[in-house]
């Protein structure tokens, strides 16, 4: 019998239009239908030594829950993710897959891969629809009790690990939503905050307190805890932003990334006054940097009403280290993309408000450290461009809150928390940490893949 | 949610709010803030912390009714409840004996000083305060300085207590008082800081100002409370808020402060009734 051929394509994700999704915040993917989310499991070549799997960072066991997929046994799916993953709805839609699971997929030597992420957000968001969300078996309580440092990605991640061992477990949160930068940073459109709440709830669920308004270094010190706790997680994210440090950056319409996205997201600024946190609505907007937050900056600009809203990059579109799913989205929505451009110094009228930015051109000359071309500057090309905002998201270091009050932790150049690259064990004894207060900014899938081998040696160091 | 113990107006646009929150008590410190919001529309708003007790786990703040966010917080009273309350947060001042110590406190400031005042008093300072307000009527917490102080002096604009004048007046002051300090602290409205600091300049005296920028989380997070202090850029919330006052760029900070001027007083013009809006 001949083999049924293979679709060379990738079911394409239902959006919203355009014109119309740059007027609201709901969010622009809209999801898979059973039929296409049928129609994709298909594609599938159930590999009998699925790479897939090896490229996720927790081992989600892909084929099988494919597998599920295809006889409808869509609960059977959810839990076969479940068993390697606490957040399906949050990783099925920020996860850069292209750069994982979907890279090795076998079908994209090729053709295109099959959609992972898609898949497993559709599983997700089934079994939310369902109502009936299923829990894994919970180990009966084995005394341990564990501290974390941060609700987001990692901190979630060890407190569902641990709880389903049967540790005790409690998470501290410095803000009064949990959820980290899956709350404050990442938007309504790209994730909805419903999502992250019920996965956040869902991992309440199986046991894991929350104390929110509790700032791990100010509240209680890490030696404190270390007297009520037989370990500590410390999860606590790369919250410092970093500035240009060009003149003019503390004029007013010039904002951390942080600060603008937190103002929208966490504080709902963009439904002021009903909300009271203001939210400046700026006319023309350049955004600084070329990863996913400068694309969230630039969406979420377009989104509160700006004419214009401009990224400025120093490098060229193949440099640009946002996924391409998000930068295509920007280019779709109207996000003017200034390459090879270099912000030089940012000038204010006598108020003190943001009115220009002066920037050089740039061009590519020999590789660098990173592999990437570096940039170099054109003589004599500067120009300059009138903005009554600007957004500097070129990145991050972890929060200096818990080194500052952590005697004895060792901590790295950039005030990374030094940690053991296969099992986040600190300098501390008893003190684990993973994801963005290890590594500096990163994705929400890597501090989630740190924090499972974290709390596999939490365990194995308390159950000796 | 943190109950309310009491909200009463001290003076006019003052308020004394003190909030349930034994772990704050635990380890708050002179100099510490904490960070609220009134209910779950709120703004989170950055208080000083004027005074606590371990153990009745409450803290106590003074915040001046200014926009619509304080305007929510002056409406609530003894045993309601308010959605966040967290802290302490900033680094405590710096206490040590320095010997002589002069603490100003204007306005809300006349609050916040208090605690670093009574621990420069218990770590062996000689402790003068001075209180700073437009009039008589608007001064307060005298009786709570009187016991850790030399002497508690008063600067009123109208004369109506004390010495009549701005802070502009404080060389003459310290002369007429026969006050030579070795430090000086002021808590309050940034222009009796950035005043202060300008006329102590001139008199070689160190003097420490809290900062007061606006914030949103108060853990370094967000930057929207930088500042500029010696050429560097610093962040009030984790570097501060305590800084040299004869480094800090006033200027700037002023315009920054005003950020959102327009914002904060566009609440209060919404009655909700049609007509009006």
């Amino acid at each position: 019998m001949p083999a049924k051929p293979i679709d060379p394509k990738k079911r394409p994700m239902p959006k919203q239009e355009p014109f119309e999704r740059i007027k609201n915040f709901d969010e622009v993917a809209l999801g898979y239908t059973v039929e296409l989310a049928h129609e994709e499991a298909s594609r599938c070549l159930a590999c009998k030594k699925p790479r897939c799997v090896e490229g996720c960072p927790v081992g989600i066991d892909i084929p099988a829950f494919i597998q599920c997929m295809l006889e409808a046994d869509f609960s059977g799916g959810i839990k076969k993710i479940k068993e390697r993953n606490a957040l399906p709805a949050v990783c099925g839609r920020v996860c850069p897959q292209e750069e994982q699971c979907e890279k090795v997929c076998v079908l994209g030597n090729k053709h295109e891969p099959i959609a992972v992420g898609r898949l497993e957000r559709f599983l997700a968001d089934w079994e939310a629809a369902s109502g009936a969300i299923e829990k894994p078996d919970i180990a009966s309580p084995n005394g341990g009790r564990v501290a974390i440092v941060g609700s987001g990605p990692a901190g979630i991640t060890v407190a569902s690990d641990l709880a389903l061992l049967g540790y005790d477990v409690t998470i501290f949160e410095a803000l009064h939503e949990a959820g980290g930068v899956l709350t404050y940073g990442i938007p309504e459109f790209r994730l909805p905050k419903a999502i992250v709440r019920r996965e956040v709830e869902y991992v309440k669920s199986l046991g894991v307190k929350l104390h929110l308004d509790f700032i791990v270094g100010k509240t209680k010190t890490v030696d404190a805890f270390q007297k009520e706790y037989d370990a500590i997680f410390i999860g606590a994210g790369a919250g410092l932003p970093w500035f240009m440090e060009i003149p003019g950056e503390n004029l007013n319409g010039v904002f951390s990334a942080n600060e603008y996205l937190t103002r929208c997201n966490l504080m709902k600024g963009f439904l002021f006054p009903a909300y009271n946190t203001p939210l400046k609505r700026a006319s023309h907007v350049a955004v600084f940097g070329g990863g996913n937050v400068a694309m969230d900056a630039a969406r979420t600009a377009l989104r509160l009403g700006a004419d214009e809203v401009h990224i400025v990059y120093r490098r060229s579109r193949s440099e640009l280290p946002a996924r391409l799913e998000e930068v295509e989205n920007a280019e779709e929505e109207g996000v003017i993309f200034d390459y090879l451009t270099l912000p030089t110094k940012l000038i204010g009228n006598e108020r003190g408000w943001l009115t220009e930015i002066e920037c050089l051109r740039m061009e590519l000359g020999e590789p660098d450290e990173s592999g990437r071309r570096r940039p170099v500057p054109v003589k004599g090309s500067e120009f300059r461009m009138q903005v009554d905002a600007a957004v500097c998201a070129i990145g991050n270091s972890p929060n200096p809150l818990i080194p500052m009050t952590t005697p004895g932790l060792l901590v790295g150049k950039k005030g990374n928390v030094v940690a053991d690259e296969e099992t986040g064990q600190t300098s501390r004894e008893r003190i684990w940490a993973g994801g963005d207060v290890v590594t500096g900014a990163a994705t929400v899938i890597s501090a989630m893949g740190a924090a499972r081998k974290a709390a596999r040696s939490i365990n194995e160091t308390l159950s000796k | 949610m943190y109950r309310i113990v009491e909200r009463r107006m001290i003076v006019p646009n003052l308020h004394e709010f003190t909030v349930e929150a034994p772990q704050v008590t635990m380890a708050v410190r002179p100099g510490n803030f904490v960070i609220l919001r009134s209910d779950e529309t709120g703004e989170r708003v950055p208080l000083s912390v004027a005074d606590w007790d371990p153990e009745a786990g409450t803290v106590t703040s003074i915040f001046l009714q200014v926009g619509g966010s304080t305007a929510k917080l002056a409406r609530l009273k003894a045993g309601d409840s308010i959605p966040t309350y967290a802290g302490p947060l900033g680094k405590e001042a710096e206490i040590s004996n320095f010997g002589t110590v002069l603490c100003i406190g204007g306005c809300y400031g006349i609050g916040s000083v208090f605690p670093v005042a009574r621990a420069l008093h218990e770590a062996g300072n000689t402790v003068y305060t001075l209180l700073e307000a437009r009039s008589q009527y608007l001064l307060y917490w005298q009786e709570k300085f009187r016991p850790i102080s030399s002497r508690v002096i008063e600067l009123t604009r109208d004369g109506s207590a004390g010495y009549k004048g701005h802070i502009s007046r404080l060389p003459e002051i310290l002369t007429l008082e026969k006050i030579k300090p070795d430090r000086i602290i002021v808590n309050g409205c940034t222009f009796l800081m950035m005043r202060t600091s300008g006329v102590t300049k001139e008199l070689g005296v160190k003097t420490i100002v809290n900062m007061n920028p606006i914030m949103i989380d108060g853990t370094g997070m967000c930057g929207v409370c930088r500042l500029t202090v010696a050429g560097k850029t610093k962040f009030a919330c984790v570097d501060g808020p305590d800084f040299d006052g004869h480094e800090v760029d006033w200027e700037e900070f002023l315009k920054r402060r005003e950020t959102y001027n327009v914002e904060e007083v566009q609440p209060l013009r919404r009655s909700g009734c049609a007509s009006h809006y």
